[in-house]
């Protein structure tokens, strides 16, 4: 009860007239981290419920979890191998993390703890840079305009972290997540009022502005010197047959495969999915359409078939696997914010990524990878199958009465 | 639109009623020409051109034109200037008129032009007309060169063609990029330009479509 107490204590220089009422979004951030709002909903609100925003974000937050750590492991295992069979090749990036993996744990691919340290290693630096520069822009904005500081922020942050590949600089983080926080959300007035998702407009970003760093087939594993397909670049160029005979559908599901951080683990992320299901935080009509939409236009790509691009042979099963499709169909899509709201808005909206996103990857040789595009694709067109939603619904009330 | 003086027509369009970033015009050029200053420059002079001495000669003969076909007549006027300027530019900078393409071309269908000749030059007289003329193409043009200034910076680490930030794949450090060459980041620019011009003149700012209503009524328990 210290905390409350001093809390208490120091509340009245942040309210209005006091020494720094500037600072109140500070306050009122920290002091909401631990403990609940005093503030109870006082506008036309039908359903009272125990959960609010804070408690909605810290729980996706949480859910990112298994993903997370599996990501960590995955960093080490993938660079471990390399080093475990190119003995000359240099480990890291030749500096303080170097010195830190070699500090703490050896380069044995079979062992847990060696490879969490160097996961870690790689992980944590990224993460932190995320945050930091987010959050100043974060704080900033809420102080300036006076509103509070939003929890969507610790989401944003860590969907952000875990859709870079390993080796991206530091600097290009702290940049993607600065447009990701100020042109993908604050200029549009902040939390609930940006109409795409923050962390996928950084990675966009990020993407157009150096490709070199965050595609191709050099970024995903954290050995200098590196090189070796993705899942998708041997779906590319060889289809299915080149999927099975060099990664396995076993080991694609499970994420022992080449990747950005957090999402080559389909099983990682389904578990935190499921529970974000289970818990009605990800809408399982928005879920539902992404696979469905998947599902359907890679069969009917399937039964079309080409001779010269392998990719159309790949079957929905093995889309679901590769890539980000995952990750991208339980925590991005399902951002409460900048997907459609109504419900069958929500089918129509998850439809519409499914189907972009195999359209992408099928259809244009320019990007590897769809789902990240076809999501914010979706989102832009999110407020409008709201619109017809609710005008349809209005014209058949009108018809009964 | 009576007491209008040389010197408002001339500066207000600069930052007061800047045709891109207040009437939101000619926005697809802005897009198109803006990767490196020099071309940008070339594009701004030929637009300046166009737009004084489109204006001087509508407003000449604007009332000889018969109401109903004006604009045909405006268009007119406009497509032989820019004729004109096209193949000035080809005949004399031929490099930087294949840089610019159909841009040169599109200066007819720019917003600013036509919006010119017809919302001002039909009122006023030639001389001020000219000056209007000239007054919008700097407003477009200055929007156009600050925006190209960071585009070719960012994206290229250069300034008119001179390297200012060396490259990393030349030796150097600069990491350029690439959205910043892409059109869309043109977007992106004259955005935060409107944001910061709006701040700077809160009377530039739209008012809202609506509002979000205040609730007024207290809980019922």
């Amino acid at each position: 009860m210290a905390i409350r107490q001093f809390l208490d204590g120091i509340e009245h220089h942040f309210e209005q007239g006091g020494k720094y009422e500037r600072w109140y979004a500070l306050y009122e951030a920290v002091d909401t981290i631990f403990y609940t709002p005093g503030r109870v909903t006082s506008a036309t609100a039908h359903v009272r419920d125990g959960v609010d925003l804070k408690r909605i974000m810290i729980t996706v937050w949480l859910c990112t979890f298994p993903a997370m750590f599996f990501g960590m492991w995955n960093i080490g295992y993938q660079a471990n191998s390399f080093l475990a069979s190119h003995p000359d090749a240099m480990m890291g990036d030749g500096g303080l993390r170097t010195a830190f993996i070699s500090a703490l744990a050896g380069n044995n691919p079979g062992s847990v703890w060696d490879n969490m340290v160097y996961g870690l290693a790689y992980f944590v630096p990224i993460y932190a840079a995320t945050f930091i520069v987010g959050g100043f822009w974060e704080v900033l904005f809420a102080t300036v305009r006076r509103h509070e500081v939003n929890e969507g922020f610790f989401v944003t942050s860590v969907l952000f972290a875990l859709i870079c590949p390993p080796t991206i600089p530091l600097w290009q983080v702290a940049l993607g997540i600065s447009f990701g926080v100020v042109i993908g959300k604050e200029v549009f007035g902040g939390t609930g009022k940006n109409f795409l998702n923050p962390a996928l407009a950084g990675r966009a970003f990020l993407y157009f502005a150096y490709p070199a760093q965050i595609s191709g087939d050099q970024v995903w594993t954290a050995v200098d010197g590196f090189s070796g397909a993705t899942a998708l670049s041997w779906a590319a160029s060889g289809g299915v047959e080149a999927l099975q005979q060099h990664i396995g559908w076993m080991s694609a599901f499970l994420g022992s495969i080449q990747g950005s951080m957090g999402e080559t683990s389909t099983l990682a992320v389904l578990i935190g999915g499921v529970i974000l299901l289970v818990m009605k935080i990800a809408s399982y009509r928005i879920v539902g359409g992404v696979l469905l939409g998947m599902v359907g236009t890679s069969l009917l790509l399937n039964a079309i078939g080409s001779d010269t691009n392998p990719m159309f042979n790949v079957p929905p099963h093995w889309h679901l696997v590769v890539g980000g499709f995952a990750f991208g169909m339980m925590f991005m899509a399902t951002d409460p914010v900048s997907s459609a709201m109504t419900n069958t808005g929500k089918w129509c909206f998850g439809i519409l990524v499914g189907l972009m996103t195999v359209l992408i990857r099928v259809v244009n040789p320019a990007f590897p990878e769809g789902i990240m595009l076809a999501i914010l694709f979706g989102n832009l067109f999110a407020p409008l199958m709201d619109h017809y939603v609710v005008q349809a619904n209005i014209k058949r009330r009108l018809a009964r009465a | 639109m009576a007491e209008v003086t040389a010197k408002q027509v001339l500066f207000e369009p600069i930052l007061n009623n800047n045709p891109i970033a207040l009437q939101i015009l000619g926005i697809c050029s802005a897009l198109a020409v803006t990767s490196s200053m020099s071309v940008t420059l070339v594009m701004a002079l030929s637009v300046i051109l166009v737009t004084a001495f489109s204006n001087m000669a509508v407003s000449l003969v604007r009332k000889q034109i018969p109401n109903s076909i004006r604009i045909i007549v405006q268009m007119t006027i406009i497509a032989s200037l820019v004729i004109v300027v096209d193949q000035v530019l080809r005949a004399y900078a031929y490099e930087i008129s294949k840089q610019l393409s159909v841009f040169v071309g599109l200066i007819i269908t720019n917003c600013i032009v036509m919006g010119r000749a017809e919302g001002f030059a039909m009122n006023n007289g030639p001389v001020l007309s000219f000056l209007d003329g000239i007054g919008n193409g700097l407003g477009y043009s200055v929007l156009l060169v600050v925006v190209a200034f960071f585009r070719e910076l960012i994206g290229s680490g250069s300034l008119m063609g001179i390297t200012i930030l060396p490259a990393v794949n030349d030796g150097g450090w600069y990491v350029p990029n690439g959205l910043l060459l892409l059109p869309p980041s043109a977007f992106f620019i004259i955005g935060l330009i409107i944001w910061a011009l709006r701040a700077a003149k809160p009377e530039q700012v739209e008012a809202p479509d609506f509002k979000l209503s205040r609730h007024k009524v207290k809980e019922a328990f």
